[in-house]
Formats: structure tokens, C-alpha cells, sequence
């Protein structure tokens, strides 16, 4: 519309109109108007005359199929909508001022509907019965509307079905999967059940993220009964291990980083919604009340301190603070990103279609989405301008842990001694410029003297011999500095106070960002096609017509929101849960686009069994640890992963499950199953960010305070990854070559690629080189007093990375490799000496040993086993 | 190795295709075999295999240069004499009203631009005398002084100009084409990125894969350290060594795949032969000392050193060992103070490459294949900020100059104008993504038709707009 003529009032109008196509001229005919009678006019039939002249003149752009300009005739609350414009298309009983009657009737041809480059207007008749309709209250029967979505529909616990046979069916699960299996054209059956090794480590790396011990799979291996199975996953979701695995998932949906995004991109204090996350996973908090937490914690009447940090979530929002920002467009792009993630995450509907727009296929509209952002319009601005500077910063509320009593006690007596080396050193420098001319005079006298002249730096040597009246600000402040630093006593209260000063800073208070609402509420208003600068209609806090009712009295608040996503009558929540879950154990969802469960989205392969979970978790009291166990006792998932190229061919996907899940491992848990494997694994929980090893000059990035990557020296270095620090513009080298998103934005679902980077990295990234030796010294010292061969150790190094037994042909492949390197290296001591330093040669443990252990060790942890749960 | 593992390991990349249904998608399957560019494709080639396009394309390649931090149009490549006239005088009331600005703040003046512009070549397009080589190849150039943008904060605005999204999670250019087209070369990546100076305010995001597969994320080749991360061997493991080691780990691989038959493996195989094949493509290509005397003087390059110029040679090397895309970054073009001495000292750094960069492709017979694209995020504006011993120029989105050379482009043509002052289209806009959608076009693509399914939606990176200016193309 740039550069229009068009009165602003119309202008929407004219983009909505503008749109709209005439269909090709069809035999459809309106009924002819009843001739009128004087006094009263006849009731217009829709059926008779109005739906027609749509199909006729407005359904190819306007229809089931079609939402040009936001504005689709479908049914009577489809037309009533405001559309892009901002306007609806009728005005119920004013013709006059409805809009479609203007544009239909029009001669102006930027206006005129169907456009005059389409085809045929609407007659004269067939206006008036528009008109007409209208004026009479625009009726549109219900019967006529479409039926709704499945996913719009609550789910319903069907009973499983009963199945005949051999077929294994552990519960519910095996039951639906097997009656899909029974039905194929030619019936398929399930896969043997996989080895007791195998299904150990596939349900650890599944539910704790971490491989099984060798001892631990020897013990299983000895009965691997049902009932010792179970005790198992028991133990698995116990462990705290457990809820380090599971956070890694909602933590990319909540895009939680460290640091703030775009371009200064600095570092957040955000670690304690982490460790939340964890310890709200590992507690199994139902999952209605982990939602209401995270959307609206800060409302729950006499919040807790844990309930608060929960509100984290939204805010780990990205911030712009660059230069010359608009504090007011950050914070409606911060909110955006709020719904968009809250329709994702807990609806699998993409909302942000109806930022602009009425959602073009979804029952959503523009009007849906701007009541939705009116629950998340009331917190406060999150960038703030530093004085009249062009200088941004983050601001928004902070949330500070209290301090244990102790830590009070302690912090208060060191400000007591920090301010009083404060008196007593500004009391000191009262004394040193007192003495100045003084001090001045012998430092010049001393200055005859050359010996001791030379202690006297040349630049002050000048300011000196400068008249006092004739020095700079500067000098002068040079000198008093010199002065000051000359003097013992001033030196020694000031070296007091820094370190006091050090000491205070370990007891500032871990804080967190958190979200808190205003008391003064905002005004809502509707953005015309998403500027912020453009406001459109006023609207109030109100959930989607489409989706379950609110109800509430007055307008509802973030809490009432937060309830009615985890309402029991909510058809999408529990579904879109669960089948996240699913994909985390099977590589897919029932329904396989998890971000999308609209119209849009792909049908549920099992919609049975997707009803069926959904109820069940929403029965257990929304426990995700009870879906999750579910889930790993099916014989559903305990079948073996082998493949075959009839099953290639027949299920190639494995969306009948004719199989068990055979896919590579998250970023983070490839480098945690190193580590442990390695034994270098440490598993300290929680607490600020660590810095595993990575290349240097990867944090190099415009920006003021820019933070340095500081490698962690402790025990931190071998931490999991989900303690490792995220920063959004350059995020852990090895996790993005391993698919981890950048976090800038909620990601459902990360790809699973296999690419030449992730060779590199595995082979070549220093901290898996680190790993690497790690292993070779286990496997170099292992039970070293019994005197264990080569060849057992290699056993026990597949027992470590792959957990089953290894084949023979295996054990003496590698037992070759290993005498060949490790020959060489007797040969060429020196080759080994520069692979392998002086402090990774463990006592008994030569060099050239220690390198054919690592070569061993480099191939191990590349295998594509060691990689992938199988 | 019976019949069927040889089979998978010959055709392997029909596991991506697979594994995609499964991950992020079911997405990437349906829209990948539905997009008819795709379905062109075998079963079971590889991801990054080169595709056909949509229609015969005019360019193939894509040397996308960006001026991290958006240089002055009004001082490169838009000469505006009334400008200069007016240098001083506050700007007018009926501009100045409601006009949002990232850091003016007070009415302020205009300021006419301090360098002279010269006229070179056949077509005689005026070109700041800060770029005096690359007047001299302006008859290659097809100048669009009417870029618009939405973004007047530099990393949404750098996200929208390489995304088409003013926030993360979009895919970039790069990515979008290499997605689109695969690579010529099998042991270097389809998308490079090459920096100098910081990294770009948005960071990684500006060459990341957004919702689309990762594979076609673009691979920063570095020019200090490893030129790609983990490219070298530890210390001690010579090549030999790693070979063994590759040889031995795709020999359990194989005794694996025997056992379970997942054709991912047989991938895994493929893509450790291909990581060795890097190992030694990379150096080579990253060793420009190899280059005659001639070259490194036409260019300004200097073998060992990171420079803007190196990176210019490189991305030659790049597009002729067949990469599909090159991305350049070169940050320090923020000019709100000193902009005289700042644009002149930038404008020494880039221009004599650029200019050897054109030639060296034509002289070649590249440049005819090769989109080279010079642009930023946003412009500046004719107005003046900051004081006046060192008066810059504050981020202007409504009109700026960016220009294409080679690939299918007019040469020697300038499209589009601004207004007297250069502060608003006067004539034929182009929104960033009409330029996107002429980006993808003149590589042989339709950008209602490059999408892939993600939330519901057959994502572009046009959004729901972007048309083709085809008045640009030759």
C-alpha cells in the first residue's frame, strides 16, 4: 500500500478486497429475490441465496482451502473476524457499513471485488440480497460447518485391543501397535526381543543419558527377568542422573542460554531455571503443576522461592541491548517470542501465523492471538538506556536467593571491616594531601640524588618540576596516585580492602530472571499486520473461541492462563506432551510433526494409542515418570533394532514399530557417554555455567564487556553437558556439529544429521582427544595386580563403550590393531612419547603402551555403536 | 560382504532421506521428495549431491560479500549533489516528524557527503573516489539503490538480510540454496563462511541452518588455528596414523552393519572417508601460496596473514573447486563517528580485492556462473551524527545501495533511486525480500518453491512475500 491514495480508513479494507478472485463463471445461479412486500421485508434463505453468490464469485480465494486477507466464508464466526485490515467484513445489520457490500459494489478498480482482472460482479440483485442478509442479522445455520480437527477433540481412553496370538503384550502400548501390525495387507510381526546387554544400555541412555557399567550389564545379563527389569528402569528414574537427561529436552524448548542473544550477546545469570528444570524432572512434579509454574509462578498466591525461578522460563527470552535499540520493539518482539513458544510447546500450534494475519488454515485469528499476548503484556520492560547515553542494558526483574543465615552473618561482618578500612584509608590519603607540599619537596630533593632518582618514574620526574598552578588535572592526579602508592600505610589498607572486597564478592547472591507482573496492567491492543507501531482494535486477556473455555470471572490473569493450558477438557496438551516423550524414545512422534498438530500437520499412525497415553498420563496425575516407564516396559520398545532389507522395505521408517529404536545420540549425551565411559565423567549437579575445552578464538564477537571463555581447570571440565554454557551466538563447538540448536528460538525437534564434522570432531576435538587418553588409562590399568591380557582388556573396553559381549572377530581385530601400534611404538618410543605427556603415563604404564591404548580408544569412541542407541 | 551391505554402502544417503522422516522431520521427508526440484533426485543420493533447479539458472554460484555494521550508501555509491547543498541545514520538519531513529534523538542536520564521486568505464557509473579500483570494474556492476529493509537495529537486521527473519531460528541464505542445490564437491562443504574481524552481532546464527537440516549449515573455514574445527590430528598422529585409525574404526562399522543392517551406518562409513578427504582438501585450498606473484598483487594478499583480501582469493578458490555458496563477513563498517577516516580506512581495505575479485572470475570464465553480491544490513543516514569534529552517520533502513556482479545481472546498470537527499525510494523499491527472491531466482530457483515444511507451513525464506525484479537480470 506504499505511497496509496486510499483514505487511511479504507486501507485495510482495500488490501483484503484486493484479494479476493472471481471463480470461473459457473451454472450456479442465485435464487431470484422474492418480490417485495410493502412494509416487510422477506427473511433472506442462506442456503438459497447467500451461500451460492460465495461459491460463485468468492470461494477460490475466501473458502475451506483459501484465507486471502485473513478472510475466509466458512461460517458465520469466519466472516465476523477482523482480517488483516484490522476490520471485519460485515457489520451485523448495517449493510451501509460493512465492508464487502462497499467492495462489491464499488467502480473504484483498486477497491472493486472479485477484482477487475478476475472475471464477473455481482449483479445488482445479487447485491441486494447481500445487503439484505446482512441487515436481517446475517444468519448462518451451524449445521452447515465443517466438523472439527481430531486434535480440537478431547481424547478418549479407548480400551486396547484384544489381541490373539504369540505376539508379546507387556501392556496397552503392545496391544494397539500389534493390532496396526495385524492389519497390514500382508501382516507383519513384532522383532525378537533384543539382548539383555543391548536393552540394558539402550533404557540407561534412554532415561539417565548415561551407558550402563560392565558390572551392571554382567548382573543384568544374569536375570534379565521381567521383574528385574522393571527394577531397573525403578532405579534409572530415581537416579538424579535421570532429570540431568530429561531438562536437556525442555530446556531447548524453553531456548534457555546463558547469554542474552543478539549482538553484545553477553553472558545471563539464568543457572538456577536450569537447575530447576532438573530437580523439578527428578521430583516428577506433575506436569500440570510444572506448567503452571514455569507460565505464571510468580502469581500463585504466597509463591515460593522455587515457584518463582520456574517463571524463568519465559524469560529466557532473547534481549537486544545494542546500541540505539527501541526498548518498547524489543520488549513486543520478547512477548511475541512468548506466545509463539507457549502455542508450540504446550498446543503443537504454530501461533505465529496470526501475528499478522487470521491463521490461514488453523481456527485461530489475528484477534485469538493478541488476546493470548495480553496475558504476557504485563511485565516490565526488559532494555533500559543508561542516562541519556546511546548505551542499552538489560533490566527486567531479577530475582536474588536469600543467603543462608551463616552466609548473612559473615557478609555483614566483612562490610562492618570494609567500611571500616574505608575510614581509616580515606583518613589516611586526608593525611597524605595534607603533607603534599611537604612530601613534594623531599621527593624532589631525592631527586638529586640518582640512585634514588631512578625509583621516581620520568613522567612524574616532569609533573614535579611543573609550577603546581601549571599542572593538568591530570598530572595532578598522576601525582596524587604516585604519592599514595609511595606510602606503606595507604598501600596496605588498600591491599585490606581489595581483598575484603574479593571476599564480599563470593557472597553476592546467585540471581535468576524471572518474571513479575505489573501492578498497573498495560493496554492491549491488536498490531495491524504485527507492527508494533501500529496499533490496531483494543482486546482483552481471552483464550482461542476454538479451544476449551476459560471460565473465569472479570478478566483473567497469567495464572488462570497457565490452568486452562493444563485444563483436564484441553484436547492438545496432553497429546502434544506425551508425543514428545514417544519421539525421545522411537526418533518420532505418533504424530510426527510434534511442533504442529493442526490441520497442517500429519495424521497420528497410532491415534488409539496417542488417545491412550494422553489419558493415562492425565489419570496418573500428569507423571511424566509414569508415562516415561510406561513406555520403556512395552515390548514395544524392548524389541531388537535389527534391520532387515525386507523390513527396509516394508516399514522403511519404522512407523509401525516393527522394530526397536536405533538412533544416533543427542549432542550432549555423546559427550556425557564419553565421559563416562572414560571414567572421567563428574557428577557434580547444578550451579553457575562450566567451560569444557574448546579451539580458541571462537568467542571473538562484537560487543562492549564481551566475556572471555575461560576453560574450567576443576572437575568442572568433565561435567555434563547440560551444565556446559551456552552462548547463542557461538554455543559449544561439538554439540552444534552434533545438531544442538543455537537456542535463539524454541526448537521442538533438532535434526539428526550425519556428517563429516562429526567425524572430525570425534577423532580430532581436543577434549575428546582428552577423553581418549581418559579411556586408554582405564584400559592400561585395569584390575593391573590380576594380571589381565591385552585381549581381556579389549573385551572389557566393548564392554564399557557398547555394553553387549563382543564377537570373537572383533576382540581379535582389535587385539591385532593394538600389538601392531603398540609394536611400532616400542619401536619409534619417541612417536609415543609426543603423543602421550609425561602426566598421562600412569605408574607401570609405559608410553608406548599408553599410545597404542589410545589409538584403541580413538577407534572405539568413533564407533558408530558407541555413538548411537541401539 | 554380502550383496545387501555392499548395496547400502553404494547408496547410503537414502538413510538421510529415512532418518529424516524421523527427526525434524517427517518435515524434511515429505517436503524434500514433494518439492519437484527434489524428486528429480535418485533415491539414496547423497543430501548435498548438486540438484537440478527449478528453470536453467544464470549463476551457479554465490559470493555473498557483507559489510558487517552497514557503510554509508550516500558516501560509496548514491551521489546526491542537493545533498551537498544542503550540507548543515537542519533536516526538514515533514521529515523529521515521527521518524524513528536507533540513536538521533534531536531535529539534526544534514550532512552532504565529504568524498567526490568519479565516473570510470563505458556506462560511467559514479563511484565514491574511496573505491577507486572498484570504478574501475563498475562497468561489471548492477548498482539497486533502492534497498529497503524492516530492521534498523544491526543484528535483527542482519538476521533479516540473511534469514529473511528479524529473529533466530530462520535458516540463512546459504543454507537455503545449498538445501536447494547440493554441492559440486564432495570433500569440501556446499556453504563456506569466511570472517574478518569479530564475528557479526547476531553470531552464527547469520550462516545457520534455522529448521532445516543441519548438514546445510554453512562451515566457518577459519584463517588462525584449524581453517575448520578439528581438522587437524592431535599432536603426534600423523596422517598415516589416521588413516589406520579410520580404516580400523570402518571396519568395525562394517562388522556392525553386517549384524543390525542399519543403512545409517553405512553412512557413518561414508562420511569418516569423507572427513579424511577433508583433511587434506582443506589445507590445500586454505594454501594460497601456491598463487603466482601477479594474483597476490592484483588482490593485495598476503599468504599466512587473515585479511579481507585472503579471504577474497579464497572465495575464488572456493567457487572454483565448485562451492556452492561463499559467504564473507567483514565487520567494522559502524561508522556513527569519524566517518571520514573510518570509511577511508575500511574502504582501503576492501576495495582493491574486490575489484581483483571481479576480474580474477571474469578472466576466468567464472564470472559468468558466480553471483558476486556486495551489501549490508541496512544504510546510513543523510543525516548527520555526533559532534562536529567527528560527525558520522546513524543506521538508516528506508533506502540503501547494495550490488550484484556477474551471474546473470545487468552490467554496468543501475536500478532504482532515492530522493534528493537519499533518504527515501523514489523510484522502484526492493525490499530485502524482492532481493532475496532475485537472489534465488537468478540461481535458477523459485522462491514460492524453495520450501520446506515446518510447522505446518511451507516455510520460505521470502515469508509470504518477495517478488522477482526482473529488470535487473540480463
Amino acid at each position: 500500500m506504499y505511497g496509496s491514495f486510499v483514505p487511511r480508513i479504507m486501507l485495510g479494507a482495500v488490501s483484503v478486497l484486493l484479494a479476493i478472485h472471481l471463480v470461473t463463471p459457473s451454472t450456479c445461479r442465485a435464487a431470484p429475490i422474492p418480490a417485495a412486500k410493502p412494509g416487510r421485508t422477506p427473511q433472506v434463505d442462506f442456503e438459497k441465496s447467500v451461500r451460492p453468490l460465495f461459491a460463485k464469485y468468492c470461494q477460490d480465494c475466501h473458502g475451506p482451502d483459501a484465507r486471502e486477507g485473513g478472510l475466509r466464508l466458512t461460517n458465520r464466526k469466519n466472516i465476523l473476524l477482523r482480517n488483516d485490515s484490522g476490520e471485519p467484513a460485515i457489520v451485523v445489520g448495517e449493510s451501509d457499513l460493512s465492508i464487502l457490500i462497499h467492495r462489491v459494489s464499488t467502480q473504484e478498480e483498486k477497491e472493486q471485488m472479485p477484482p477487475a482482472d478476475v472475471g464477473e460482479r455481482l449483479t445488482k440483485q445479487e447485491i441486494q440480497i447481500l445487503k439484505q442478509w446482512i441487515d436481517q442479522g446475517a444468519n448462518w445455520p451451524t449445521e452447515s460447518e465443517a466438523p472439527k480437527h481430531w486434535a480440537y477433540v478431547p481424547p478418549v481412553k479407548n480400551p486396547a485391543p484384544e489381541i490373539q496370538g504369540s505376539a508379546r503384550i507387556n501392556n496397552s502400548i503392545d496391544a494397539f501397535v500389534v493390532e496396526k501390525l495385524n492389519w497390514q495387507t500382508s501382516p507383519l510381526t513384532q522383532a525378537a526381543p533384543a539382548s539383555p546387554a543391548r536393552l540394558l544400555r539402550r533404557v540407561s541412555l534412554d532415561l539417565i543419558g548415561l551407558p550402563p557399567t560392565p558390572e551392571e550389564v554382567l548382573t543384568f545379563e544374569k536375570d534379565p527377568s521381567p521383574a528385574a527389569y522393571e527394577k531397573v528402569v525403578d532405579r534409572l528414574l530415581e537416579s538424579p542422573r535421570y532429570g540431568e537427561k530429561w531438562a536437556r529436552q525442555w530446556l531447548d524448548l524453553a531456548r534457555y542460554a546463558d547469554s542474552n542473544g543478539f549482538q553484545a550477546d553477553q553472558l545471563r545469570e539464568m543457572w538456577l531455571y536450569r537447575d530447576w528444570v532438573i530437580n523439578a524432572i527428578n521430583q516428577d512434579l506433575p506436569f500440570d503443576q510444572f506448567t503452571i509454574q514455569q507460565i505464571a509462578g510468580d502469581l500463585i498466591p504466597q509463591a515460593t522461592l522455587s515457584q518463582k525461578i520456574a517463571t524463568g522460563f519465559h524469560r529466557c527470552t532473547t534481549c537486544n541491548v545494542e546500541a540505539g535499540v527501541d526498548p518498547e520493539e524489543n520488549r513486543v518482539n520478547q512477548i511475541f517470542d512468548r506466545v509463539n513458544t507457549t502455542g508450540l510447546v504446550w498446543l503443537g500450534t504454530t501461533f505465529e501465523c496470526a501475528q499478522c494475519h487470521n491463521h490461514k488454515y488453523d481456527p485461530f485469528s489475528q484477534q485469538d492471538y493478541y488476546q493470548i499476548f495480553a496475558f504476557f503484556n504485563n511485565t516490565p520492560l526488559e532494555v533500559r538506556q543508561v542516562g541519556k547515553s546511546v548505551t542499552f542494558e538489560v533490566t527486567g526483574p531479577k530475582l536474588a536467593l536469600p543467603l543462608a543465615p551463616e552466609e548473612i552473618k559473615t557478609k555483614d561482618e566483612l562490610n562492618g571491616q570494609r567500611i571500616a578500612v574505608q575510614k581509616q584509608l580515606n583518613a589516611r590519603q586526608k593525611e597524605l594531601t595534607n603533607a603534599v607540599a611537604e612530601w613534594e619537596e623531599t621527593t624532589l630533593a631525592l631527586l638529586e640524588n640518582s640512585e634514588e632518582s631512578a625509583t621516581v618514574p620520568d613522567s612524574i620526574q616532569k609533573i614535579l618540576r611543573t609550577e603546581t598552578e601549571k599542572r593538568t588535572t591530570k598530572q595532578t592526579k598522576s601525582l596524587t596516585q604516585f604519592q599514595q602508592q609511595q606510602d606503606q600505610t595507604y598501600t596496605e589498607l588498600k591491599k585490606d580492602l581489595n581483598r575484603i572486597q574479593t571476599e564480599l564478592k563470593a557472597f553476592e547472591p546467585d540471581s535468576t530472571l524471572v518474571m513479575v507482573e505489573m501492578p498497573e496492567p498495560r493496554m492491549n491492543n491488536l498490531f495491524k499486520r504485527g507492527d508494533f507501531l501500529s496499533k490496531g482494535a483494543e482486546v482483552t486477556p481471552q483464550t482461542p473461541d476454538a479451544l476449551h473455555p476459560l471460565n473465569t470471572k472479570g478478566t483473567p490473569s497469567r495464572l488462570e492462563f497457565a490452568k486452562w493450558l493444563v485444563a483436564k477438557e484441553n484436547p492438545l496438551v496432553s497429546r502434544v506432551t506425551v508425543n514428545r516423550w514417544w519421539s525421545q524414545f522411537f526418533g518420532q512422534g505418533i504424530v510426527a510433526t510434534q511442533e504442529d498438530f493442526g490441520s497442517q500437520g500429519d495424521a497420528p499412525t497410532h491415534p488409539e494409542l496417542l488417545d491412550w497415553l494422553a489419558v493415562e498420563f492425565m489419570e496418573h496425575n500428569w507423571s511424566m515418570k509414569h508415562i516415561l516407564k510406561t513406555i520403556v516396559l512395552s515390548a514395544t520398545y524392548q524389541q531388537s533394532a535389527k534391520v532387515t532389507p525386507e523390513l527396509l522395505e516394508t516399514d522403511p521408517y519404522n512407523k509401525l514399530y516393527t522394530r526397536g529404536p536405533r538412533l544416533r545420540l543427542s549432542a550432549e549425551s555423546i559427550r556425557d557417554n564419553a565421559l563416562a565411559i572414560s571414567g572421567l565423567l563428574s557428577t557434580k549437579m547444578g550451579g553457575p555455567p562450566v567451560y569444557p575445552p574448546q579451539p580458541e578464538g571462537l568467542w571473538r564477537h562484537v560487543g562492549r564487556n564481551a566475556p572471555k571463555y575461560l576453560t574450567s581447570t576443576s572437575e568442572d571440565r568433565y561435567r555434563r553437558g547440560v551444565y556446559v554454557i551456552w552462548r547463542r551466538s557461538a554455543p559449544y563447538p561439538s554439540f552444534t556439529n552434533f545438531d544442538a540448536p543455537d537456542r535463539g528460538a524454541c526448537v521442538i525437534n533438532r535434526s539428526r544429521t550425519n556428517t563429516p564434522l562429526q567425524a572430525l570432531t570425534l577423532l580430532n576435538d581436543p577434549a575428546y582427544v582428552e577423553i581418549g587418553i581418559g579411556l586408554a588409562k582405564r584400559l592400561a590399568t585395569k584390575d593391573m595386580e590380576a594380571g589381565l591380557s591385552d585381549r581381556e582388556r579389549i573385551a572389557y573396553a566393548f564392554r564399557l563403550c557398547v555394553a553387549r559381549e563382543p564377537k570373537a572377530v572383533e576382540v581379535d581385530y582389535l587385539t591385532k590393531v593394538f600389538q601392531q601400534e603398540l609394536k611400532y611404538f616400542q619401536e619409534h618410543p619417541q612417536a609415543a612419547q609426543k603423543l602421550i605427556a609425561v602426566d598421562h603415563r600412569p605408574e607401570g604404564v609405559g608410553a608406548s603402551r599408553m599410545a597404542a591404548w589410545l589409538y584403541v580408544a580413538n577407534i572405539l569412541l568413533n564407533l558408530d555403536e558407541t555413538i548411537t542407541k541401539g | 560382504m554380502n550383496a545387501h551391505l555392499q548395496q547400502l554402502l553404494n547408496y547410503t544417503r537414502r538413510e538421510f532421506f529415512q532418518r529424516a522422516g524421523m527427526g525434524v522431520g517427517g518435515a524434511a521427508l515429505t517436503s524434500l521428495l514433494a518439492t519437484d526440484l527434489l524428486a528429480k533426485t535418485p533415491a539414496g543420493t547423497n543430501p548435498l549431491a548438486a540438484r537440478k533447479s527449478h528453470f536453467t539458472p544464470k549463476a551457479k554460484n554465490v559470493i555473498f560479500l557483507h559489510m558487517v555494521g552497514a557503510p554509508s550508501h550516500l558516501d560509496l555509491y548514491d551521489a546526491k549533489p542537493k545533498l551537498q547543498e544542503l550540507d548543515g541545514q537542519l533536516v526538514p520538519d515533514k521529515l523529521w516528524k515521527g521518524l524513528r531513529l536507533a540513536f538521533i534523538r534531536e531535529q539534526p542536520k544534514l550532512m552532504g557527503s565529504p568524498f567526490a564521486f568519479k565516473q570510470q568505464g563505458e556506462a560511467g557509473l559514479p563511484i565514491s573516489e574511496l573505491m577507486p579500483h572498484l570504478g574501475s570494474v563498475s562497468d561489471e556492476l548492477c548498482l539497486i539503490h533502492s534497498l529497503k529493509t524492516d530492521h534498523f537495529n544491526h543484528a535483527p537486521a542482519q538476521l533479516f538480510f540473511q534469514t529473511g527473519f528479524s529473529r533466530f531460528g530462520r535458516p540463512s541464505l546459504g543454507s537455503w540454496v545449498n538445501y536447494g542445490l547440493g554441492s559440486e564437491n564432495s570433500n569440501l562443504p556446499g556453504f563456506v563462511v569466511l570472517i574478518t574481524g569479530n564475528v557479526a552481532g547476531a553470531g552464527n546464527s547469520l550462516w545457520g541452518s534455522g529448521f532445516l537440516p543441519s548438514i546445510y549449515q554453512g562451515v566457518e573455514f577459519r584463517s588462525s588455528g584449524d581453517p575448520v574445527l578439528f581438522l587437524s590430528n592431535p599432536k603426534g598422529m600423523t596422517g598415516e596414523d589416521r588413516r589406520r585409525i579410520i580404516d580400523s574404526v570402518n571396519h568395525l562399522n562394517k562388522v556392525q552393519l553386517a549384524d543390525v543392517g542399519d543403512p545409517e551406518i553405512a553412512t557413518r562409513i561414508n562420511q569418516y572417508e569423507m572427513a579424511y578427504r577433508m583433511q587434506s582438501a582443506v589445507p590445500e585450498l586454505m594454501d594460497i601460496s601456491n598463487e603466482p606473484k601477479h594474483i597476490h598483487e592484483q588482490y593485495g594478499t598476503q599468504p599466512g596473514t587473515a585479511s579481507f583480501a585472503n579471504n577474497c582469493l579464497l572465495a575464488r578458490r572456493l567457487v572454483e573447486r565448485g562451492v556452492r555458496f561463499v559467504q564473507l563477513f567483514d565487520q567494522g563498517w559502524d561508522h556513527h563517528g569519524s566517518l571520514v577516516k573510518g570509511l577511508k580506512n575500511k574502504c582501503k581495505q576492501v576495495d582493491q580485492p574486490i575489484a581483483a575479485l571481479i576480474r580474477d572470475l571474469k578472466q576466468r570464465g567464472l564470472l559468468d556462473d558466480t553471483l558476486v553480491v556486495w551489501g549490508a544490513e541496512f544504510g546510513r543516514t543523510p543525516m548527520v551524527q555526533g559532534d562536529g569534529k567527528a560527525p558520522g552517520r546513524d543506521h538508516h533502513k528506508d533506502a540503501y545501495t547494495v550490488w550484484m556482479a556477474g551471474g546473470g545481472v545487468k552490467r554496468g546498470f543501475a536500478y532504482g533511486k532515492t530522493d534528493e537527499i537519499g533518504f527515501h525510494v523514489a523510484e522502484n523499491p526492493v525490499h530485502v525480500n524482492d532481493f532475496h527472491a532475485t537472489l534465488l531466482h537468478l540461481l535458477g530457483m523459485d522462491h514460492e518453491r524453495l520450501t520446506f515444511k515446518f510447522q505446518g507451513l511451507d516455510m520460505r525464506v521470502t515469508g509470504v512475500a518477495g517478488n522477482v525484479v526482473p529488470e535487473i537480470i540480463a
